[in-house]
């Protein structure tokens, strides 16, 4: 489903911005991420609430789970679910926006370092809106403005490449990395009751 | 013999109301307490309380063991048969599958099965997990009364092994149990 949601984005870019090759080339790394974060999104009220709901939570940290392992877990899973996917579809989506090999090769190296921290994300905002209200459209509101870092320099490398770029696409990404299971951790705990 | 559980003081506020304060509640190994009450006087609160999965508005609480909850909430893989959904949980979980009744269905996907097969499901999980505190809110709950004798049995079993139990019922539980009244 996240791919199939990616191609539509990374096709529906050139009906949006017109045929102009130079110019697809130049926006594609970052329509390409656009594309990225919302099939990011897709998922994300499956991540934390139906276990919250269903008490699996309670009945993990009674067999002595904490909650910051159940974050790294999911964020894995996550991952494992759109990251590896996402970067096979990177070669249609290149395809549909007239990318060629070497633009590709730099959103494959972006979309590989920074779609860890995009599944790190995703979860803690899932966390953090599990169990709310419309926690569809709060966890919109709240993803899309804490992924813009990861967006900036994931289109940058993706776009211009460099070292730059990636350095700070990593660091965003580990940084992403290291603190989201604590966040989502402590969300959990908030979203006891 | 040292307590396995011991509430000093304890008080439970939900949403703003203070349910109740002041309580004290040692468990010994072989006891158990049957909680009672009006509805919303915090019973199921207070289980949560001992399970550490609220923390009290004040008091103290020591448990020494691992505890096991069965509640209101499933928490098994609707998708994965019920044999292997409650070993996510325990290993070794046949000998409570039998003690509950649910030996001849292991191999049918915990969707399928009823509401008083899912509630036996819960109580053999907490059978499974050998921990020596078992919190049971509502157990009777839609047990018919082949599930209610295998309950009974269970608890029996588990305390002469030296177990205790809260469980917290409108439905009365026999003999041998430790009152506590909430709500008064």
């Amino acid at each position: 489903m996240p791919v199939a949601f990616f191609l539509l984005v990374a096709a529906l870019v050139p009906f949006a911005v017109g045929p102009d090759a130079r110019l697809l080339e130049r926006i594609g790394g970052g329509a390409l991420w656009i594309a990225a974060l919302t099939a990011a999104l897709l998922p994300i009220e499956r991540l934390v609430e139906p276990d919250r709901a269903d008490g699996v939570l309670d009945q993990l940290r009674l067999h002595g789970v904490a909650e910051e392992s159940i974050g790294a877990a999911k964020i894995a899973g996550h991952w494992l679910s759109f990251g590896p996917l996402l970067v096979l579809a990177a070669f249609p989506g290149a395809a549909l926006l007239g990318l060629g090999p070497e633009p590709l090769k730099r959103v494959l190296v972006s979309l590989l370092v920074g779609t860890p921290g995009l599944a790190a994300l995703s979860v803690a905002v899932a966390a953090l809106t599990a169990g709310l209200p419309r926690a569809g459209s709060l966890a919109g509101l709240l993803l899309l403005p804490l992924a813009v870092p990861l967006l900036i320099f994931g289109a940058a490398v993706s776009g211009t490449g460099g070292e730059g770029p990636l350095a700070l696409e990593a660091a965003v990404s580990i940084t992403l990395l290291a603190a989201s299971p604590f966040v989502a951790a402590a969300a959990m705990r908030a979203a006891r009751t | 013999m040292s307590a396995l559980l011991r509430l000093s003081g304890v008080a439970c506020a939900r949403g703003g109301r203070l349910l109740f304060k002041g309580l004290d509640l040692e468990l010994g190994p072989g006891e158990a307490v049957h909680l009672t009450g009006p509805n919303a006087c915090g019973k199921s609160s207070l289980i949560r309380l001992v399970a550490g999965l609220l923390r009290p508005a004040a008091g103290h609480i020591e448990r020494s063991e691992r505890l096991a909850l069965a509640d209101e909430d499933l928490a098994l893989d609707r998708e994965l048969p019920l044999g292997r959904a409650l070993r996510f949980w325990n290993a070794d979980s046949n000998g409570a599958m039998a003690a509950m009744g649910l030996a001849g269905l292991a191999e049918v996907p915990v969707r399928l099965l009823s509401a008083g097969q899912a509630r036996r499901a819960r109580l053999a999980r907490v059978i499974a997990s050998a921990s020596p505190l078992w919190l049971l809110d509502e157990p009777l709950n839609g047990l018919d009364a082949d599930g209610a004798e295998r309950l009974e049995q269970a608890i029996i079993g588990h305390r002469q092994a030296g177990g205790a139990l809260i469980a917290a019922s409108h439905q009365p539980l026999g003999k041998g149990w430790r009152q506590l009244e909430l709500g008064r």
